[in-house]
């Protein structure tokens, strides 16, 4: 009975590491409407800056403002080379154009900062602790206590700031926030600055824990089935879809695995999401739509 | 703003009088019979066996997949990233029917492939009855993981070879032994040719019309009376079959011998910018973009040899390679969101009545 809540509660705790991902790409999915493949390639960026920085020497703090000034940067870009030029083009398009700039970004930050593995230390042991009886280990304690604080910062900002108040009406209806006097190229600099902010938030925990390398990219992929279940424009329920995820996962890993021989991890998730797609089309927390002719 | 007003409706030469028709009808048939004429002999001729064996096949399989894929979402507007699962289902169909049924003709086996890809490609276009747009992508990529998986795992699907790398038999087509590249050209070239006829006479016929109406707004189709749901299926299935005999084709005459990763989510991709970068819903655009996609390279990594000369190296020069064609594919989005295909129709409208310019 231990052993089965260690598994689910390791796994939730795993999860919460998906959502930090997933988190990133609700922002952009909400506010602008697009399917940001690139969230995966903002992770590694920010990684891979940030841990190149402190490796010539720069400290710890001054790292971090270093690279989050360059996500703004990066993200300042691509409202003005991406964004703006693709303007009320069909969703389809500018989610391929998510797929061109995960190339350049995964390009440019090889290109700086070498393909080499880096070790990342953020002074984290992760050594097991008990809590109540139970196993469970530090890292993913702390991992799972940021995305919390992050997901409640975000909460705060989108609902008690003016900018998440312009933020949210653009989300609403973009047509009308125009012409209430939102300027939707400000918001769209914003939102992806944030995004590439929750990018380096999440690169530096999967940094830790894996190493920073390009498979970083991959957790955009870990990613999708979240959203999935979460709903492309639900934070709150990229929160807990990576929850579902985590724990389906780990549970799966131990109880179905050994049957059909191991390594389901990979499309176990999208099988879940696909179910659950099937029954919900929208996600347990997205938005219904309406079509009309 | 729907994909409606941005791909557009590919018109056939059959609107219009009958004297128009003619006089669009003959020269268009003496153009295809001239290129095929071209592809057949003067091609085999003029190449060399690095070029047939190392470009110029992978180019016809790839233009082959591209097809496949336009047809699914140029044309019925269902986006998916399965590409490389239906033709690693393909590829290893036609190994599995090769192999363990010796007597079986080449191009059954194909044929095989390409079947148990639809197959799948009409299983993994189900959901699309009730889901749209980016969700259908995860289901896409769900096949996508599930297929690699299931190759990689299941060692019966490699004919139990412990190492997982198969190796295909001896290529026999009527009794001859298919073993030059120039033997191998003329194969992949048969096959895509006719295949490609196929996938014309599809486009411009009552099921590519509805296609295009699915694409548009599939509400608005159901309410004209389109069986929404079967033509979704029916372009899972045509796509998926196209994508399986070009795994068929790429594993049995450009490979040889394989393993399930030549079929990773990156080939998904590289079909995906094949068909963006030559035109979505343009069956000649698939052709351009999979040339595009092999010379592109190979052109970059021979300017880089002779303007920096060794001073970089090829870790660097992939970096580069990734970064500028990311740019190429943001800059087609912007600039030419119909692909190179429709550069190519300007070209030919501006030339057809040079000096004078078309009204």
């Amino acid at each position: 009975m231990s052993y089965l809540l260690e598994t689910l509660l390791g796994g939730l705790l795993a999860g919460i590491m998906y959502s930090l991902v997933a988190i990133g790409f609700v922002l952009i999915y909400k506010s602008s409407g697009v399917f940001n493949f690139a969230q995966g390639a903002l992770v590694l960026f920010a990684a891979l800056t940030f841990v190149s920085l402190v490796e010539r020497g720069v400290p710890f703090l001054a790292a971090i403002a270093v690279t989050a000034a360059v996500m703004i940067i990066v993200a300042v870009l691509v409202e003005r080379l991406v964004l703006r030029p693709l303007v009320n083009r069909p969703p389809v398009t500018l989610f391929m154009a998510t797929l061109g700039l995960s190339y350049i970004l995964e390009g440019t930050a090889q290109a700086l900062w070498g393909a080499d593995v880096h070790g990342l230390d953020l002074g984290i042991d992760d050594v097991p602790v008990s809590i109540a009886g139970l196993r469970l280990s530090r890292f993913d304690l702390i991992a799972s206590a940021t995305a919390g604080g992050l997901v409640a910062l975000l909460a705060l900002l989108a609902n008690r700031t003016r900018m998440g108040r312009s933020l949210r009406a653009v989300a609403d209806d973009p047509l009308a926030a125009l012409s209430v006097g939102v300027r939707l190229p400000r918001i769209w600099r914003r939102v992806w600055s944030l995004a590439g902010l929750v990018g380096l938030i999440a690169g530096l925990l999967w940094g830790a824990r894996s190493g920073v390398q390009f498979s970083l990219t991959l957790v955009v992929l870990k990613a999708m089935p979240v959203l999935i279940i979460g709903g492309f424009d639900s934070i709150g329920g990229a929160v807990v879809g990576g929850l579902i995820v985590g724990a389906a996962e780990k549970l799966a890993e131990v109880y179905v695995g050994p049957i059909v021989g191991g390594g389901i991890e990979n499309w176990f998730p999208y099988v879940l999401a696909v179910g659950l797609l099937l029954a919900r089309p929208a996600g347990l927390f997205g938005d219904r739509t309406v079509e009309r002719v | 703003m729907s994909v409606a007003r941005v791909l557009p409706i590919t018109t056939s030469a059959g609107q219009g009088a009958a004297w128009q028709h003619r006089a669009v009808l003959v020269p268009r048939l003496a153009a295809a019979a001239l290129l095929l004429a071209g592809a057949i002999w003067a091609v085999p001729g003029l190449a060399d066996d690095y070029w047939l064996s190392a470009i110029l096949v992978p180019f016809l399989i790839l233009s082959l997949a591209a097809l496949g894929l336009n047809l699914l979402t140029g044309f019925a507007g269902q986006l998916s990233v399965g590409t490389a699962a239906f033709m690693a289902t393909g590829a290893y169909t036609a190994y599995n029917v090769a192999a363990r049924l010796p007597d079986v003709p080449l191009l059954v086996a194909f044929a095989a492939g390409g079947l148990a890809a639809a197959l799948l490609g009409a299983l993994a276009g189900l959901p699309s009855g009730r889901i749209k747009g980016f969700y259908l992508v995860v289901c896409t990529l769900a096949v996508q993981f599930f297929v690699e998986w299931a190759f990689t795992r299941f060692r019966w699907f490699s004919g139990d070879n412990s190492s997982g790398q198969v190796a295909v038999p001896a290529l026999r087509l009527g009794g001859h032994l298919l073993d030059t590249p120039r033997a191998h050209y003329w194969l992949v070239l048969g096959v895509v040719g006719a295949l490609t006829w196929v996938a014309r006479n599809i486009a411009h016929s009552e099921l590519g019309r509805r296609f295009l109406a699915v694409r548009d707004m599939d509400t608005a189709a159901a309410v004209i009376g389109i069986p929404v749901l079967r033509t979704k299926l029916l372009a899972f299935a045509i796509s998926s079959f196209y994508c399986g005999v070009a795994g068929a084709l790429w594993g049995f005459v450009y490979l040889g011998a394989f393993d399930p990763r030549a079929w990773e989510l990156s080939r998904s991709f590289q079909v995906l910018f094949i068909i963006i970068i030559g035109g979505m819903g343009s069956l000649a655009g698939s052709f351009v973009g999979a040339a595009f996609m092999l010379l592109f390279p190979i052109l970059m990594s021979r300017v880089a040899s002779t303007l920096l000369s060794g001073t970089i190296d090829q870790g660097t020069l992939s970096n580069y390679q990734k970064i500028v064609f990311g740019a190429l594919i943001i800059f087609f989005l912007i600039k030419e969101p119909l692909g190179l295909a429709s550069v190519g129709r300007a070209l030919w409208r501006r030339v057809r009545v040079w000096p004078l310019r078309q009204w």
